[in-house]
């Protein structure tokens, strides 16, 4: 791994936005300051080249929460996999899993195949509570959004789009190519944890029977 | 008196354009996609909450613009901050006018009626207790973009108030002083902060987002408020990727027209964002009414 470019940027006065240029430092930086989180952090939110930390000022200062992120370096790739992991159950018989294999120039089993094999790392949310943007080194299931997003895309849906994979957590529009669904329920305000998918966990696809 | 009328109670006669329950917020969810929600003006919120005696981040109610009732079914201390506009208690031989930003009591069958605001967007009503929604995520706010939450009060709805410790009825604690004001009606100056992507804009964008007036559009809401002026413009076309943003945080569209976030926020954007508000100053943008003037320094 070469050193990255690690700038730390403002972003008003209680939170700075480390951008670092690619996914990768990304998934090897989010670790190391949850390890370290100081008293007054609030959000350690990653996204996709970048994670924003905020702050309540009156705890940890502004100068504190910048010297925190700057002086705290990534975790080794071996020590990535703090979170736990959890297997999700998926009947792969998406309405887009033809389309998917034809894109990849692949069977539909082998599609399965590589979805199930992968060991998947929940990058980043953002798009609704509960949702996790998923990647998985090699999975080799790169895949353009679908030209016309759906309208309705059900609950549990299991996708792809780009180098990720991920689960609708409830009914929405969506573009990802649907490969498959879960019953498993990834997000329930009124459960504790609300989210299965948090930011750092380990996530494995298990074929059963559609 | 009993138990059961001893205790304060509100009823909706009327809801208004959107009546909401808030509290504090959700925070420190971010990373699982959830905003933090919360009363947009939060220091108009407080005052209410000490004016009755309630804790600080007591459930309150948000009032949009105003034209709500609210009947006492009990005797229930309330009090009115944010937006300012007629206050009036019906229920007596004749209507009384009501104090803004101080304590009174209802009777029970009494009714306060808000009047449509004239200065600021957002009413605050504070009731001796709290509202007692159910808890969600660790807050009783309505988040309008994720939709958690109590849903928007409605014309019958009953009004939970939780008991406080304190008691219900009994007087409410002098207050020296208000840290209240009503809202301006006239041009608005926020403080604003370079953003994170300063680099992405054209140069002299940054001067152009602070050398003008903006108008702040109809296109407002507890997510964000849309401004309009002279298009800012950005030095970079390629496509931003996902990442974190805070409320207050100037985000610009293609368009080059900014939406300054707000507490319902999505906890991610894709646009770049040249500047963000003092945190200090988001309850006054909480005030702002569409056609209202903006400037930023």
């Amino acid at each position: 791994m070469t050193g990255a470019v690690r700038r730390v940027l403002p972003s008003g006065d209680a939170a700075v936005l480390v951008d670092l240029g690619t996914l990768d430092e990304v998934l090897r930086l989010h670790p190391a300051l949850l390890a370290t989180r100081p008293a007054g952090v609030l959000d350690i939110v990653p996204g996709a080249r970048s994670i924003l930390v905020t702050c309540d000022p009156g705890v940890l200062p502004l100068a504190g929460l910048r010297s925190w992120v700057t002086s705290t370096g990534p975790v080794t790739a071996d020590a990535q996999v703090t979170g736990r992991t959890v297997v999700v159950d998926v009947r792969y018989d998406g309405d887009d899993l033809e389309e998917v294999a034809r894109l990849l120039g692949i069977p539909a089993r082998e599609v399965v195949r590589r979805h199930t094999s992968a060991v998947w790392t929940v990058a980043f949310g953002g798009f609704a509570p509960g949702f996790g943007y998923l990647v998985a080194d090699g999975a080799g299931l790169t895949v353009p959004r679908r030209a016309t997003p759906r309208a309705v895309v059900p609950a549990g849906a299991v996708g792809l789009a780009a180098e990720f994979s991920g689960v609708y957590p409830r009914a929405s529009p969506g573009g990802w190519q649907l490969i498959g669904r879960t019953d498993a329920v990834l997000w329930d305000p009124d459960a504790d944890p609300a989210a299965v998918f948090v930011p750092g966990t380990s996530v494995r696809f298990r074929e059963v029977p559609a | 008196m009993t138990a059961g009328t001893d205790r304060p109670r509100l009823t909706v006669e009327r809801a208004g354009p959107l009546l909401l329950v808030q509290d504090a917020g959700r925070l420190g969810m971010a990373a699982i996609g959830v905003p933090a929600s919360g009363a947009l003006d939060g220091a108009a919120a407080d005052a209410a909450n000490r004016l009755v005696g309630n804790p600080r981040g007591s459930a309150v109610l948000e009032l949009l613009l105003g034209d709500a009732r609210l009947r006492a079914e009990a005797p229930t201390w309330v009090a009115v901050t944010g937006a300012a506009g007629p206050l009036t208690v019906h229920g007596g031989p004749s209507g009384r006018p009501a104090p803004w930003a101080a304590a009174f009591r209802l009777e029970p069958g009494e009714v306060l009626a808000i009047g449509r605001a004239e200065y600021g967007l957002r009413y605050y009503v504070a009731v001796r207790g709290g509202v007692g929604a159910p808890v969600t995520l660790g807050s009783r706010s309505r988040d309008t973009l994720a939709g958690l939450g109590p849903p928007p009060l409605r014309d019958g709805d009953d009004i939970p108030i939780g008991v406080a410790e304190t008691g219900t009825a009994s007087p409410v604690p002098p207050l020296d002083a208000l840290p209240a004001s009503a809202p301006a009606a006239g041009e608005v100056t926020l403080r604003v902060l370079p953003g994170p992507q300063l680099d992405r804009f054209a140069a002299g964008a940054w001067d152009a987002l602070l050398g003008q007036s903006w108008t702040v559009t109809a296109e407002a809401d507890r997510v964000g408020a849309r401004l309009d002026g002279r298009p800012l413009e950005h030095a970079r076309r390629d496509e931003l990727q996902s990442e974190g943003v805070v409320t207050g945080a100037l985000q610009v569209p293609p368009s080059g027209l900014p939406i300054l976030f707000l507490a319902d926020h999505p906890v991610t954007g894709g646009y770049p964002v040249i500047g963000v508000v003092r945190r200090g100053d988001l309850g006054l943008a909480a005030q702002l009414r569409p056609g209202q003037r903006v400037r930023f320094r």
